[in-house]
């Protein structure tokens, strides 16, 4: 090899890192960009439609005089019982995990059904719901049916969030604790579950986040698209707003395509504020504790 | 953990014997019994969601033989005649799977490239949080972005395009599909150990070099990982699809035209008034295991390939 394409040959190589390096670039701006164009399409379809008349006003045909009350209504009464019945569960499931179960098969065999059904399309979750609490429960197409469904879809988020957070306490704390006399109840409740409590925060925020935002089990489950009350009990028929933003997307109308875009707005509020949240328990809290 | 266990001090029978001590032991054993059935709720929801599945379906394939189902070409459950061939609807879920790789996988490992050799420390504390906000987004706002924004701009460059198409399905399930392609793959390749990088800067090589020949095919399988957990989630992607690729049943692989996939079936069901009990309304679990089946493989697969990392660098 002379020295000429040697020369040429490392002018080329510096081309095409230099070329592979702005093409990553690209790939990164892309998705910045992609955000933008995707807020930019709800916010200037719906700003113009976003106010008090249209938090407060109930569905109507007429997109000027609709309002999302019920389905904001629909949005919390599910969120709260989602969280009532996935908490409980999801915390109980992971500290039976990570400080009780022996490492056996079992916990095993648990451990890999709890990644699967995190990967279970919440649709399909949907069809258990229908099946399950709508039909062999009899519960009907009512809040709570709803609720049991979205727990289901949130659990695995729960628990592996949360077992990520138990992990995180070191078992000098533990071994501390049981030397003290404590039994290993007394040293999960008083020791390790305050000690990840910001990360279980973090991580419980993010799930309710997602069932905030998840409409495909509930439209699954039955959940109806045209609903002029506020539920008044579990057991009442309900709308959310994810099902409205579909059921107003999925018009011809321009003009309802305006207030799906101002209902957007709004629930993307609710998910920001929420998310707020979740980064100041995270921030707060977490730089107390130094290991 | 069963590491600590051999810390716990074993009660002795005289302890046990008084008030207090027992007591305690007994509610010990009734918060692990409690915890214990926290734990096994998660497998009661695996059986139970294979159960209601199977027992519906077994009732359709009666009716219908699974023959017929798995090769039929025409959908038309809720029209005479009826056909109950899944083919068109298992077509348009592999279109939509596949053509949101497309879009995904390139940008996606561009960017967890990119995040992880590339950029610097400050410029990642600014794009991590994007991509986590892009991971955020509910799916039904990906879909009435594909309706307002995306489709018209196909519908410009392509005519030809109908209202509802596959390629504005395709593209905003892949802008969906992105986060997760970027977090796992970018993990994968930072897991890399530092030596190896450095040892092939020692031999000469230049940046590229070492992210295309060492960095990425040393986190090769975290990377292939990341692509299936992204398809099974295309697979089992529901409002974004069903608001953008429309509701018409066809076995094409033409992106420009309207499709329908399995979840925006078992949607089109749900939201209609077909009784249950009767076979048309069965077909939503037939359709849905089918869909269980499919992305299980695929998560399987990719949990596979997430476990050859773990053995390679722990």
């Amino acid at each position: 090899m002379n020295s000429a394409t040697n020369v040429g040959g490392r002018r080329g190589k510096r081309m095409i890192s230099l070329l592979f390096s702005a093409g990553c670039l690209m790939a990164t701006m892309l998705c910045l960009m992609m955000l933008l164009v995707l807020l930019w399409s709800v916010i200037s379809e719906g700003a113009a439609w976003l106010n008090w008349d249209f938090l407060n006003n109930f569905l109507s045909r007429h997109p000027e005089k609709a309002g999302i009350k019920s389905a904001l209504a629909g949005s919390l009464w599910l969120t709260a019982f989602t969280a009532l019945f996935s908490l409980p569960l999801g915390i109980g499931a992971a500290v039976y995990l990570e400080e009780y179960a022996a490492n056996s098969w079992w916990r095993k065999m648990i451990q890999l059904n709890i990644s699967n059904l995190a990967g279970v399309p919440s649709i399909v979750y949907g069809i258990l719901g229908l099946g399950l609490f709508v039909q062999t429960f009899a519960l009907g197409r009512s809040v709570i049916s709803g609720a049991l469904t979205l727990s289901l879809v949130v659990l695995p988020i729960i628990i592996l969030t949360t077992q990520e957070a138990l992990r995180g306490v070191p078992d000098s704390i533990r071994h501390a604790s049981y030397a003290l006399g404590a039994t290993r109840w007394q040293t999960v409740y008083c020791q390790v579950l305050p000690a990840s409590l910001p990360g279980i925060m973090t991580g419980v925020i993010l799930a309710l986040s997602r069932a905030v935002g998840e409409a495909a089990p509930l439209v699954a489950v039955g959940a109806l698209t045209w609903v002029t009350f506020v539920p008044s009990s579990p057991m009442d028929q309900f709308t959310s707003l994810p099902i409205q933003i579909f059921n107003w997307s999925a018009r011809p109308r321009p003009e309802f395509h305006q207030i799906a875009g101002a209902a957007i707005m709004v629930l993307l509020l609710v998910l920001i504020s929420m998310n707020t949240i979740a980064v100041f328990v995270r921030y707060k809290y977490g730089k107390r504790i130094r290991w | 953990m069963s590491s600590v266990s051999t810390f716990v001090k074993p009660v002795s029978p005289q302890h046990q014997a008084t008030g207090v001590q027992g007591r305690r032991k007994t509610f010990e054993k009734l918060i692990q019994a409690f915890l214990f059935v926290c734990a096994g709720i998660s497998v009661a929801t695996t059986v139970c969601i294979v159960v209601v599945l199977l027992v519906e379906s077994v009732q359709f394939f009666f009716e219908v033989s699974i023959v017929e189902f798995l090769t039929g070409t025409k959908w038309t459950p809720l029209l005479k005649p009826q056909h109950f061939g899944i083919l068109p609807l298992l077509c348009g879920t592999m279109l939509v799977a596949v053509g949101s790789a497309v879009v995904s996988i390139p940008v996606g490992l561009g960017t967890a490239i990119y995040l992880s050799e590339y950029a610097p420390p400050r410029l990642r504390e600014v794009i991590k949080p994007v991509v986590e906000v892009l991971a955020g987004i509910p799916s039904v706002v990906y879909g009435y972005f594909a309706v307002v924004t995306i489709s018209p701009m196909i519908r410009t460059v392509f005519p030809s395009a109908g209202p509802f198409n596959a390629a504005s399905a395709c593209i905003v399930v892949g802008i969906m599909t992105l986060p997760m392609i970027i977090s796992l793959s970018e993990d994968a390749l930072r897991a890399v150990p530092r030596s190896l990088r450095q040892g092939a800067y020692a031999l000469g090589a230049t940046k590229y070099d070492v992210t295309t020949q060492v960095v990425v095919p040393a986190a090769m399988s975290g990377i292939v990982a990341s692509f299936l957990l992204a398809i099974s989630r295309a697979v089992g992607e529901t409002m974004a699809v069903t608001l953008a690729a429309g509701a018409t049943p066809k076995a094409t692989l033409n992106p420009l035209e309207s499709i329908q996939t399995m979840t925006a079936y078992i949607i089109q069901i749900s939201q209609g008034d077909t009784p249950a009990g009767t076979l048309e309304h069965r077909t939503i679990f037939a359709v849905g295991l089918t869909l269980f089946i499919v992305t299980l493989m695929i998560n399987l697969l990719a949990q596979w390939f997430l476990s050859q990392v773990r053995e390679k660098y722990e």
